[in-house]
Formats: structure tokens, C-alpha cells, sequence
């Protein structure tokens, strides 16, 4: 049976819910044995959860010479390393940043092809679906190379339980030096948002939103749901919402369960970034905009009505 | 200071792509432009070589010949000179496309930075970076949105998810991809087009560097459309109304 490493991310030493889709692709039709990575020492936590959804084998990933973690030179040297000793047909990631970074220097240390942000695989046609043109096509490509690299988008493919047994080891490379780059510092975030591409449900504000402080509407709104909050690109190019919250083209591309747009007038490149969205969403007080042509669900109204409504038809909904 | 620069030419973000045929999109009337995020990396590089007072900024690309049009717009946005290795794969994969990236490099000087874009609009590929910096065994952050350079560091900042940023520290000579944020592009002026008119683009065929496109190298196996929804289902009634049947439909449908 091919062998699939996958690189699992950890906060706080609990393994995200992103990861579970992750294993479900990485298990493919149950045709792969899937091999999980953890950087942190909660090995034992995250095979009880992993092996829900199919992993037989978590790994405390290390480097002799230090840890681990103080450079993504480091994790990707030891993966290198990991991809021999564990005899990986497949080395898989998340499509976030982290694991863009990571991957993006393992492909280069073996020379190998790399396919990233990925939709789908199917490992018996030895082919991957990716986003092209940013977000407006689709492009299905060879998957190529001894070992096969690639990340997945978050939430791109849904998790499937599969109940495993899971072992647990740990690998510890032999690798003495140092990165070459160096982390100094993480500046959490002041706010303590939810990351966008790792959200279920996102709701975003356009420029009709008209003040920073008006996203907090939709921040109460988000609260709700567990979902995260965006902006449009002409709302952060209006200075009322910083760059880490852009949806589209130049921002950031998600594919949420549920995505509902506030004042978005739809244009190519904000579609580009959100249209592999399960379910849009738009409230919007122009019953002409064009994005009412191209999403599931509309609503014609004035964004500061309709949102506290929405808030509150939610609350009471989940109390019920 | 010796500034490189990779630009790759693409079809503006604002242009709908026409799929021809399996895997193929029509240039016919396209506009192509530099790819955005490399712009980012541009305008730091031409910052800092005019901070250090002196140097150069070498806009690097490599594409068809039509190409050279996109990097007038680069050459006007303060860069020195342009080099061009030619080729008319309009999916180059990004293993190649660094190798003869930095062909070009080498052929040319030695550098003191490398900017890129963190991914390209086109291909997505996002790994270029990366590639380029292990060729030169140098030192790469991507996705960078703050950078300082001073006395051979470089401590760039990236963001890593809801806002956190991670600050990353690196000698130089290194390789940076850049992002939104880096800095605010400038937008030529009329003298800065017609100057840039006058100056120099080396072209070079990728066997003069010494680079093997292989001929297996085909680009995608297909290229198909993302589905276009066909049109909202609009909720009826007053906005407390409108709403209620908003959250049903979505109860029903399991996505609440």
C-alpha cells in the first residue's frame, strides 16, 4: 500500500479541524496509508484524534541539532528526511501559509515537482484539480515525480470519519546546522481573528461598509456562527479594513461551507477569490448588482439592516 | 547594489481567460501585464537601490517575446535594464522556469537580493521563490509584506493566519517573494515610459544559458471553466421575512 506523509498543523498543541479534511484526501479511495506529522510535542492527543479520520501512524517530528521550529528551513529538511526513512509515495500539506512556506522549500531541497493550493486528487489517474487564472478556471495537471508533493486548499475537500488503529513514534533527523532563515518573533494578532481560509463560514463587507469600526456589525454576526470575517478588496484599499482580511484577487482565495457578501458588488476578482465557495450568499441594497447573477442565495436590502436582523434570526435559531 | 528582479508576463486579472480547445487559452486580443505581486518586489527593489545610492535594479523574465512590452512597464517603474530568456511555453513549469531564471542571473552578476512575486496570477504555482534561492543556496522568505535591510540582514515579516505575522531573519544575499503590503507600487509618469523606451533588454534563447525545456513539458491536461452559478434565489418579503427564509433555506439545505 503507497504511503502518504502528511503534515499535520498544530496550535497550542491541539490539532486544527483542517487537518481532518487533510487525512480524508490523503487516504484517497482508502487506497493509502496514511503517515502523520506533528512538530509539537502532542503526538499521542493528535493520533487519538487523526486516526478518527484514517491516520495509522503519528510522528513527533525533530531535528538533532535543535528545534524544530525555529526555522521552516528545518521542518523542511526534516520531511526530506522523513520521506526516505518512512518510504512516502505521497508528502501532503495544508495550502496555508505555513505549509505553503514549508513545502515550498521541501520541493526545492529535493528538486522535485510540487503541486500546491490543490482541490482535489485522484491517485489511480495520477492527476490533481488546481486553480488557474486565479480562480477562474480549473486546471487538472499530471502529478509527477518519485515522491508526489502537494498542498491542499483548506476546507476544499470534507472530512470523512474513518476509524483506524494509530501508532505513535517519533523521527528525529540528522540534521545538525541551522536554518538559513530564522524565526524571531510571531506578532499575535490584536484582534485574535479567525484566519479566513481556515473559516467555514465567512461574511464580508464591501465598501458600502464606510468606517472601520462598522465591521464590528458584522464581527457580532460572525460570533453567531463561528464564522470569520472578510472585505473586499475596495474596502481595504478605502483604509476600513486591513490587508490580512482581503477576499479575491491580490487577497486571499477560500472555499467556505457558506459565504455571505455584504454590500459586494461582485466583480471578476472578488469572485476569483471566493466563487469555490459551497454556498454564496448576498445582501445588497442594488437589486441590479451583478453578483445577485452569479450566487445561490439573495437578498435585496440595505446591508445596516438586514445583518442585525440576520444576527438576531440566528441567535434564535441556535437557541431553538 | 546588484538588484534582481524575476516579472513574469501575464494576462491581466481583470481579463476573462477563453479556454481553447483541452488545455489551452486564447491570447487573441489579451492584455498581458507585469504579475502583480511582482510589482511589489519591484518597487523594494528600486527603493533600495535608491537608498543605497547607487547599483542597479535588472528586471529578469522569462516568456515570449511578446514579453517584452510587460517589462517596458517594469523598466518604467525604475528599473535599469531588462533580460529576456526566451521561450513560447505558455505553461513553463516552475522547476524550469527557475532553472533558467537563475541561468540568467548568474550570466549576468552577482546579487545582492532577488525579488519575486510570492506566486504567479496564472499558474498558481507559488514555489519559484523557493527554487531560485536553493539554486543560489541562498536564504528565501516568501509571502513578505514588511522588509528591512541592514549591514547583510534582512528581517522580513509575513502574515501566517487571522492576522498573526511572523518576523523571519536571513543574511543577505537572499531571494524575497513579495506580497501586498510590501509597499504602495508607483505608477509611471509619462518621462519614466518614454525612458524606459530607450533602455536595454538582452534577449537569450534558453540553450545559450545552458537550459533544457523539456519537450514533455505540455502544461496542463485540461482546462475547464469554474461553474458559473445561474442566478440568485431571491428572498421575498420585509427584511425580518426576507432573512427567516434566508436561515430555513439553509437549515434545509445542512449548510447552518
Amino acid at each position: 500500500m503507497p504511503k502518504t506523509g502528511v503534515l499535520i498543523e498544530t496550535e497550542n498543541g491541539a490539532v486544527k479541524n483542517i487537518n481532518y479534511g487533510l487525512i480524508t484526501a490523503a487516504l484517497g479511495n482508502r487506497e493509502n496509508e496514511v503517515v502523520a506529522f506533528v512538530t509539537q510535542d502532542c503526538a499521542a492527543k493528535a493520533a487519538e484524534e487523526l486516526s478518527a479520520y484514517g491516520a495509522s501512524r503519528v510522528v513527533r517530528l525533530g531535528v538533532a541539532g535543535g528545534d524544530i521550529n525555529s526555522s521552516p528551513d528545518l521542518c523542511a529538511k526534516a520531511l526530506a528526511a522523513a520521506i526516505e526513512e518512512f518510504d512516502l509515495k505521497y508528502m501532503a500539506g495544508l495550502a496555508t501559509a505555513p505549509g505553503r512556506d514549508v513545502f515550498g522549500r521541501l520541493c526545492a531541497i529535493l528538486d522535485a515537482p510540487y503541486v500546491s493550493d490543490i482541490q482535489s486528487i485522484d491517485y489511480g489517474a495520477g492527476t490533481a484539480v488546481k486553480s488557474h487564472f486565479s480562480g477562474k478556471t480549473m486546471a487538472t495537471v499530471k502529478l509527477e515525480g518519485s515522491v508526489v508533493l502537494f498542498t491542499l486548499r483548506p476546507n476544499a475537500v470534507d472530512p470523512v470519519e474513518n476509524r483506524v488503529d494509530s501508532e505513535t513514534a517519533e523521527f528525529t533527523a540528522d540534521i545538525s546546522e541551522g536554518g538559513k532563515v530564522t524565526v524571531k518573533e510571531i506578532k499575535a494578532s490584536q484582534q485574535g481573528r479567525m484566519e479566513l481560509t481556515e473559516a467555514p463560514v465567512i461574511i464580508t463587507g464591501g465598501r458600502p461598509i464606510g468606517a472601520p469600526e462598522n465591521y464590528k456589525m458584522l464581527e457580532e454576526c460572525a460570533e453567531v456562527i463561528g464564522a470569520a470575517v472578510g472585505a473586499s478588496r475596495a474596502s481595504v484599499d478605502a483604509g476600513f479594513a486591513p490587508h490580512s482580511m482581503q477576499v479575491g484577487q491580490t487577497g486571499k482565495t477560500v472555499s467556505p461551507n457558506l459565504y455571505i457578501a455584504c454590500g459586494v458588488s461582485g466583480a471578476v476578482q472578488h469572485f476569483a477569490g471566493m466563487k469555490t465557495s459551497k454556498v454564496i450568499v448576498a445582501i445588497n441594497n442594488d437589486k441590479d448588482a451583478p453578483i445577485f447573477e452569479k450566487c445561490d442565495y439573495g437578498i435585496v436590502g440595505d446591508m445596516f439592516e438586514v445583518v442585525p436582523v440576520l444576527t438576531e434570526v440566528l441567535r434564535e435559531f441556535k437557541d431553538k | 547594489m546588484q538588484v534582481y528582479v524575476c516579472v513574469k508576463h501575464v494576462p491581466d486579472t481583470a481579463a476573462n481567460i477563453k479556454i481553447k480547445g483541452e488545455n489551452d487559452y486564447d491570447t487573441t486580443g489579451l492584455k498581458f501585464v507585469v504579475n502583480p505581486y511582482d510589482e511589489y518586489g519591484l518597487e523594494e527593489a528600486v527603493r533600495l537601490v535608491e537608498k543605497a545610492g547607487k547599483g542597479e535594479v535588472v528586471i529578469v523574465t522569462v516568456g515570449p517575446a511578446q514579453a517584452a512590452t510587460t517589462m517596458r512597464s517594469a523598466l518604467a517603474m525604475g528599473a535599469t535594464r531588462g533580460i529576456l530568456v526566451k521561450t513560447d511555453d505558455k505553461f513553463l513549469d516552475s522547476r524550469t522556469a527557475s532553472k533558467a531564471l537563475k541561468a540568467a542571473i548568474e550570466n549576468d552578476g552577482a546579487p545582492d537580493m532577488i525579488f519575486t512575486g510570492k506566486t504567479s496570477v496564472d499558474t498558481e504555482g507559488s514555489q519559484v521563490p523557493y527554487r531560485v534561492a536553493k539554486a543560489f543556496d541562498f536564504p528565501v522568505a516568501n509571502e513578505i509584506s514588511a522588509l528591512e535591510v541592514k549591514n547583510e540582514t534582512a528581517t522580513a515579516e509575513r502574515e501566517i493566519g487571522g492576522g498573526a505575522r511572523e518576523v523571519l531573519e536571513m543574511s543577505t544575499p537572499c531571494v524575497i517573494g513579495a506580497t501586498k503590503g510590501l509597499n504602495e507600487p508607483r505608477y509611471p509618469k509619462f518621462p519614466d515610459i518614454m525612458k524606459a523606451k530607450k533602455k536595454e533588454i538582452k534577449e537569450f534563447e534558453p540553450g545559450d544559458l545552458g537550459v533544457d525545456i523539456p519537450a514533455s513539458n505540455k502544461g496542463p491536461l485540461k482546462l475547464e471553466p469554474v461553474p458559473e452559478r445561474s442566478g440568485a434565489k431571491m428572498m421575498q418579503g420585509n427584511v425580518r421575512e426576507s432573512v427567516e427564509e434566508l436561515v430555513q433555506t439553509l437549515k434545509d439545505n445542512k449548510i447552518l
